[in-house]
């Protein structure tokens, strides 16, 4: 098996507005490793929703390839996609991430229960992951009883807890104050790099990068600027802190 | 098989967690059934009033006096009309039928009837389900229909007594009960059964009548021998009989005064009644749809086939209604257990069942927009409106 869980080669992504032609994704290319945790991040516009969007499988490209997991996006049937979006990828949104009706318990065992791999063992595994993200108190707490910080972890372990190939995260911090992000944030990465999955988070907090292990910058669907070593990631992280 | 056991779990929990708002639902159904079922045993009920005597009857047609156009009280035959059509050939017996209204005044509370004067033992007179035949003659006997004992608590071996106006005078007649038979309410009021003698000394009548003791009757019910025979018999009976028409019970049922306008207006109301349940229900789920509309953007995005989501939509949806028809049903039928026999509601008819049925798939069917819409939304979703 490769490596590589992730392969973005070329990706154009293209609307009309008012009859003009605008590439809200233009020629990017990148790949991620598994046990590899990236950020993406840029300004308002900058084509970073969009992007996550393609590589959710949301969003069909028009031009350009995505593999996960060496499964070519572009060659698969809506159908397809749905399994691959149910097997290979782990998500967490802005809000509105749980269902409001099952608990934080069954959220996660929801992951499991859709792939046909919810029994005993997966169950136990389920418990011990929401314990780890501190939630060991709340398994049978409806998300509306729960703080948002809380529900992000639980969505945080929904993303996980069926081993995806590629987790993202699109503004997990959006709607926590800055100590609770940055826990948020932290355990994610975690989680990632232990369990050897390939991490995405989306975000405008460049604070939020010290935990990456690589920052991908966007502007005007461009992908402008990789900062790759610590010493770049972290003169960007004190930047954007001053 | 995964996919229905999902979409049944998530319909379930849902339900469960939101039970408040989904018990309201199906109590405005249940109302809705109740209102229906109520319509329905009215309809029945009603019909029942006014056919019932007919409908019951040991015959296969009925002869009228020709151009009466199938109207029991406007027809009103020559008295060798019954023999005539008991000699045909084909015809196993007729039976001659008068009707008129009478009123029992020896009650706390008089009591207006259908007072028929029929031939014990033709065709006309119904099966006794208890005491014997009135004798012939101007014998002052009568037989009553259950629905008289019902209302009044008379029994065999009482005596009545009726008012007639004849002329410009009351008369007064008395008689007593020897028999008993069951389900033959004609024209909305319980009947008794009495002599043709009897009833043409007893029916209210002009002045001009009162010098002739030669009753005639309003229509003869033919029984026949072969009852496939119908639309032959008739035909033979219209060029063999002088002066006559002829129809079959249902005909005559739907030229009973009133019937057919009356069946139409209760069958209008039940049919509203159904629609406005169909919006409610379609409302109801397309609101909850479109609060939802993030949720199940989330669903799909993790994985969810819309195949899950559509089902589960329709799980919910069967589940509010069964309950909310369920609750209305069993009302309904506590309802009719206290209800007095002067109502006329009758629940025991099919047409109960036959709505309980159509009530079932309105739930669908009112909800299949809010399905749709359920199916159609776009996973993205959960990205953008976040």
């Amino acid at each position: 098996m490769s490596d590589v869980a992730l392969e973005v080669r070329d990706l154009v992504k293209s609307f009309s507005l008012d009859g003009a032609t605008i590439n809200a994704v233009d020629q990017v290319s990148f790949q991620v490793k598994f046990g590899e945790f990236v950020a993406l991040v840029g300004p308002s516009g900058s084509g970073k929703t969009t992007m996550l969007s393609i590589l959710a499988a949301l969003l069909t490209p028009t031009s350009g390839q995505v593999l996960i997991d060496g499964q070519d996006l572009s060659k698969m049937s809506e159908k397809e996609r749905v399994k691959l979006r149910r097997e290979k990828i782990g998500f967490t949104f802005q809000s509105n991430n749980l269902i409001p009706y099952l608990s934080a318990r069954e959220n996660v065992e929801f992951m499991l229960r859709l792939n046909g791999k919810l029994d005993h063992a997966s169950r136990i595994r389920s418990d011990e992951l929401l314990a780890r993200l501190g939630l060991a108190e709340r398994l049978h707490n409806l998300p509306a009883q729960m703080s948002g910080g809380q529900q992000q972890r639980v969505a945080i372990a929904r993303a996980l807890i069926h081993n995806p190939a590629l987790v993202l995260a699109d503004e997990p911090t959006a709607s926590l104050d800055t100590e609770r992000a940055f826990q948020v944030v932290e355990t994610f990465a975690n989680l990632i790099h232990e369990n050897g999955r390939a991490g995405i988070i989306v975000t405008h907090d460049l604070r939020m990068c010290q935990f990456v292990d690589r920052v991908l910058q966007m502007q005007d669907g461009k992908l402008v600027r990789v900062y790759e070593t610590k010493k770049e990631i972290k003169d960007l992280v004190s930047a954007a802190v001053h | 098989m995964n996919s229905i056991f999902i979409a049944t779990y998530l319909a379930l929990k849902e339900v469960i967690r939101n039970r408040g708002r989904f018990l309201m639902v199906a109590l405005v159904i249940a109302l809705i059934t109740v209102l229906v079922l109520f319509i329905a045993a009215l309809g029945e009920g009603l019909s029942d009033a006014n056919r019932q005597y007919v409908a019951n009857l040991d015959a296969q047609l009925i002869v009228f006096l020709e151009k009466s156009d199938y109207s029991i009280t406007a027809s009103r035959l020559e008295t060798n009309t019954v023999k005539a059509v008991r000699r045909l050939e084909g015809v196993a017996d007729a039976g001659p039928i008068y009707t008129s209204n009478s009123e029992i005044v020896s009650l706390p509370e008089p009591l207006k009837i259908s007072m028929l004067g029929v031939e014990a033992e033709k065709p006309g007179m119904p099966p006794l389900v208890d005491g014997r035949y009135f004798r012939g003659g101007e014998a002052r006997e009568a037989v009553m229909d259950m629905s008289v004992a019902q209302r009044t608590g008379l029994q065999i071996g009482d005596e009545i007594e009726i008012r007639s106006t004849q002329g410009t005078e009351d008369e007064f007649y008395k008689l007593k009960i020897v028999g008993l038979v069951d389900k033959q309410a004609y024209f909305f009021q319980p009947t008794i059964f009495v002599p043709a003698a009897t009833w043409e000394l007893m029916r209210p009548q002009p002045e001009a009548d009162l010098n002739s003791d030669t009753p005639y009757p309003n229509i003869v019910a033919v029984k026949l021998e072969d009852p496939t025979q119908v639309e032959a018999m008739k035909l033979l009976l219209v060029e063999r009989v002088p002066n006559i028409e002829v129809a079959d019970i249902e005909t005559t049922i739907n030229n009973i005064p009133g019937y057919t306008a009356q069946q139409g207006t209760v069958q209008t109301q039940a049919v509203f009644t159904l629609l406005i349940g169909i919006l409610v229900i379609g409302g109801f789920f397309q609101i909850q749809i479109l609060q939802k509309v993030p949720q199940i953007g989330v669903l799909k995005a993790i994985g969810s086939s819309n195949y899950v989501v559509g089902l589960s939509a329709v799980i919910q949806i069967i589940i509010v209604t069964a309950m909310g028809v369920g609750i209305g049903a069993t009302l309904n039928y506590l309802f009719s257990l206290g209800l007095p026999p002067t109502i006329p509601l009758a629940f025991n008819g099919t047409r109960s069942l036959f709505a309980i049925v159509l009530l079932l798939f309105i739930g669908p069917l009112g909800g299949l927009v809010s399905i749709i819409y359920a199916v159609r939304i776009e996973p993205l979703k959960a990205l953008r409106l976040g």
